[in-house]
């Protein structure tokens, strides 16, 4: 495959997010969000909501929801062990949710730091009851995505994408 | 020393519901759901049972997708401090239709009334001033009360208020727990349909 034929799947994850409703993107920044944060934070239908710890996501989301609006929470895979016991919110009420995960401590890490939530991060989501999919090429983000998203504001369902760090492309050490 | 108020938290709660009109309200886990139960039930009631921390964070949601209704974030003292953070996230996003009341016993009284932080001298009043919100308030008398009420229906700027409430335990008023049901009565009375 070419370059040319390689989605630009970091400016999909927003397109696909607006094309689904979404009206609101909470996020704790990650290196791979930042083109969907760019976005996020210059389009005016959207309200970008940069949160001090991932959970807060989770009760925004909720809200917004209640209200009438759609929206997704961007953010590390180290955040989702943050989350965990907020997640029971969205169980319990079947709130739709809908987050995508940039991963770390999933591939070729260079801090093992990372590795614990990294390798525990999928395996937490589904015991909180959240559905997942994971993304290691780009031709498959914007596909899962947007299945995801179906499922989460169709059907009520707790969706995350998880975006692979071969997806991502290694992280090297800044000297 | 451990500090609390003398207020009443069932009468603060009975006032600052009265004529509440479209007023949007979210309560915190525990007691504050109670006091909000205990001043009626209502279908743009949201009770938190669990992911402490929330309430505030869900108020926010709420009030930036309705803009043109008021919103009252009804939580304690300890269900403030889990969501400490989310201060700063709601001093940034300044909707001006959100209120959050914190009725602050100094205590974790759900759990025993073991003494809070805010009991030993983080007064969430400096928080918020230091955050940035454009009006914050403390409530130490009964006649403080009516004044925050008009405010709440005002719209005219984010807001905090902390309510220094007596250290008590009353007896509960159970909201319902089925929280699938209280989520759809709430989107069907501002018009939206289950999934």
């Amino acid at each position: 495959m070419t370059p040319h034929d390689t989605p630009d799947w970091r400016r999909q994850v927003f397109d696909v997010l607006k094309a689904a409703g979404v009206k609101h993107i909470a996020y704790v920044p990650d290196a791979g969000h930042a083109t969907a944060l760019r976005l996020a934070e210059a389009d005016p239908d959207i309200n970008a909501v940069v949160l001090t710890t991932e959970e807060e996501g989770i009760g925004y989301l909720a809200g917004a929801w209640l209200g009438g609006e759609r929206g997704a929470l961007l953010m590390q895979s180290s955040g989702v062990g943050n989350c965990i016991n907020t997640l029971g919110l969205v169980a319990m009420a079947r709130f739709p949710f809908l987050t995508v995960v940039t991963m770390r401590g999933d591939w070729a890490e260079f801090n093992q730091h990372q590795n614990p939530m990294g390798q525990a991060t999928e395996a937490a989501l589904k015991l909180m009851g959240v559905m997942t999919w994971r993304a290691d090429h780009a031709a498959d983000v914007a596909p899962l995505l947007k299945g995801a998203a179906t499922m989460a504001f169709e059907g009520d369902g707790a969706c995350a994408v998880l975006l692979g760090q071969r997806l991502i492309g290694e992280k090297a050490w800044v000297q | 020393m451990t500090m609390s108020g003398n207020l009443d938290r069932r009468a603060v709660v009975a006032d600052l519901l009265r004529d509440r009109g479209g007023l949007m309200v979210v309560s915190g886990l525990g007691s504050p759901s109670y006091d909000v139960m205990a001043a009626g039930d209502h279908d743009l009631n949201y009770y938190l049972w669990a992911a402490m921390g929330s309430a505030m964070t869900v108020g926010l949601g709420l009030a930036t997708a309705q803009p043109t209704r008021p919103v009252v974030v009804i939580t304690g003292d300890g269900e403030a401090l889990m969501g400490f953070g989310a201060l700063a996230t709601i001093a940034l996003r300044r909707p001006p239709n959100l209120s959050l009341v914190i009725l602050d016993n100094g205590h974790f009284g759900e759990t025993g009334m073991q003494p809070s932080h805010t009991g030993q001298g983080i007064e969430f009043t400096r928080v918020a001033e230091a955050c940035g919100f454009p009006t914050v308030d403390l409530v130490t008398e009964r006649q403080g009360v009516e004044p925050l009420r008009r405010r709440i229906h005002a719209m005219a700027g984010l807001n905090l208020a902390v309510v220094k409430i007596a250290a008590e335990n009353l007896p509960r008023a159970l909201p319902p727990r089925d929280a699938v049901h209280v989520k759809n009565r709430f989107r069907q009375a501002l018009g939206f349909s289950p999934a």
